[in-house]
């Protein structure tokens, strides 16, 4: 069986305090800290803080929250979920993430995409007719930056560079990772440069990803890089019970899903839709063993190697948002790495 | 219409989809990216195997049908030449996250296929398979009669290119809902209760019935008078 990590992903969601009314950025960026040490202390692999410009969630800079985590954890991987890259500069970046690595012993990783929100793009003076070219010429550029030489670059979208050292260097290398939402485009250039791939699958079946799986491993084969064990991120929610986590989950999730959607042109989204995810779609809502069965179907079903939960959604309690990291930590993974243990052996995931 | 061939150009999301769904109801399918065929070879071999990529012009070419299944925002690279007499499916929708704020593609007084209709005014455009989301429609299709049968709406002005995508929206797997004429079509855009429905053919003529009804409705009656 293949050894699986797992995470914690937010974007920091403002979550609402005992009285009910939402808290400040501030205060939401300092309960990611309290979040992200229960997750060190609870032995969860890794935690991830995603960049959004918009006023439902406190985290912009993912790197400056990560540094701060940095001193406050131990073992804990901190990664980002995503960086925008398009609309910041890989240099930046770089640096950013190189000094995160410094600070937290090595455990810094990022994961680059192109986002599915925009707002970066017109804040930073981006024009959305460049999203294809921002993302391309900047990850390749990237890929030059992780050799941690001097590098050469010339491209359309940032000054040129001849001969730039950039530091800090790291120690072992930063570990970079391209989180892709749906498009195989983005799948095959992952695959090209040999980063490893993390898949957003926020709704539907997600076996219905299962042929990305298989292209991001035929595409490596052709490029002749290298097929990483692949990560998938979905939203979820642990109570301790079912119905208690639907019922906590579920006013805050619409609030925030039915005013994204109105900007997106989206209907708002009903019960019945809600309640289809929750039992065949991507969303691991509810006890601790429902949430570890749902969680260890999926992965034995997609062979992935890591399974990160969104686990903010909204304005939810801070109270209800802690417990159900503890019992991420506490119960749901044990009894995923359980019930995984007890599956029949996948076919062997091509790894080189 | 069992063999006919059918052009999609895009391949992301909603193209390999609509690839899939075609190459299972027995259609050749040619699919065109935006550059060199050779970049999507592999993505089609694993993602929809069975269809061959395309210079969009050479799959246009050997089409009876075209799918636009590309950003709105590229209509402009559509081979407006070789689309000539063809019946041409617009699955677009204007997505300002991709395609960047547009006050043409914003405008009430038009649905975004009229647009479409006048970029491509030697072609028959046929507006469907827009409103639900790609990955329903991917898990989406049942047989005729089947009881939890979803529905894809169909607009357009030629009643003889409506029955033709009619036709394959059935043999796809969908009950085709009429939803009036390119004018109307505003009724499956964005922000409209349509947009997104993954719902039975009852229900999605009930939600185009009420449209008028709507605030969206009301704005589109406003912006029109």
């Amino acid at each position: 069986m293949i050894d699986v990590d797992f995470g914690l992903d937010t974007f920091g969601d403002v979550p609402s305090d005992e009285t009910g009314a939402p808290v400040s950025h501030a205060r939401s960026i300092r309960q990611l800290v309290d979040e992200a040490v229960m997750a060190d202390e609870l032995g969860v692999d890794v935690f991830t803080v995603g960049e959004h410009h918009r006023a439902e969630y406190s985290v912009s800079s993912p790197e400056t929250v990560l540094a701060g985590l940095a001193t406050a954890t131990r073992r804990i991987r901190l990664g980002s979920g995503v960086t925008v890259l398009s609309s910041d500069d890989p240099v930046r970046v770089f640096q950013r993430f190189a000094t995160v690595d410094a600070l937290s012993g090595g455990r810094a990783e990022v994961i680059l995409g192109r986002g599915s929100f925009t707002e970066s793009f017109p804040l930073f003076g981006y024009d959305m007719a460049d999203y294809e070219v921002l993302f391309e010429e900047k990850i390749e550029l990237f890929a030059r930056l992780l050799t941690e030489r001097p590098v050469t670059w010339s491209g359309t979208t940032r000054a040129p560079l001849t001969d730039a050292d950039v530091f800090p260097k790291t120690e072992q290398g930063l570990s970079t990772w391209v989180g892709v939402g749906g498009s195989p485009q983005s799948v095959v250039r992952t695959a090209k440069y040999g980063f490893p791939l993390m898949l957003a699958i926020i709704g539907g079946q997600p076996q219905r990803f299962a042929p990305y799986l298989d292209l991001y491993r035929r595409a490596a084969e052709e490029f002749g890089t290298t097929a990483h064990p692949i990560g998938m991120h979905s939203p979820g929610f642990v109570a301790d019970t079912d119905e208690e986590a639907l019922e906590a989950w579920y006013p805050h999730f619409k609030v925030v899903r039915d005013r994204i959607g109105a900007l997106r042109g989206w209907p708002p989204v009903t019960r019945s839709e809600f309640d289809r995810e929750v039992a065949s779609g991507s969303m691991y809502v509810g006890s601790a063993e429902t949430v570890a069965q749902k969680m260890a179907r999926t992965i034995h079903a997609m062979g992935v190697g890591r399974f990160d939960m969104i686990y903010t959604s909204g304005t939810q309690s801070i109270t209800d948002r802690l417990r159900s990291v503890e019992l991420y930590g506490t119960t749901v993974i044990p009894r995923v790495r359980e019930l995984l243990a007890e599956m029949p052996a996948r076919p062997a995931v091509v790894t080189a | 219409m069992t063999t006919s061939t059918i052009a999609i150009l895009g391949a992301g999301k909603l193209g390999t989809v609509l690839a899939r769904l075609a190459l299972a109801a027995g259609h050749r399918v040619l699919v065109a990216g935006s550059g060199d065929p050779e970049s999507i070879r592999l993505i089609l071999a694993v993602v929809s195997p069975g269809a061959e990529p395309a210079r969009a012009v050479d799959a246009v070419d050997a089409a009876d049908v075209v799918i636009l299944a590309l950003p709105l925002g590229r209509l402009g690279t559509v081979p407006a030449t070789a689309l000539r007499g063809k019946v041409v499916i617009d699955a677009m929708n204007y997505w300002w996250e991709v395609d960047g704020t547009r006050d043409d593609l914003g405008d009430l007084r038009t649905s975004t296929s009229e647009l479409v209709q006048r970029r491509l005014p030697q072609s028959v455009v046929v507006k469907a398979f827009n409103h639900m989301g790609y990955h329903d429609l991917d898990e989406g299709p049942r047989p005729v009669g089947a009881a939890d049968r979803r529905a894809i709406a169909v607009a357009g002005d030629d009643p003889h290119a409506v029955a033709t995508v009619s036709a394959l929206v059935d043999a796809w797997g969908f009950d085709p809902v009429p939803a009036g004429s390119l004018h109307d079509s505003i009724e499956l855009e964005p922000h409209a209760e349509t947009f997104g429905a993954n719902v039975s053919a009852g229900e999605l003529e009930e939600m185009l019935e009420r449209f008028p009804s709507t605030l969206r409705g009301l704005e589109v009656t406003l912006a029109r008078s």
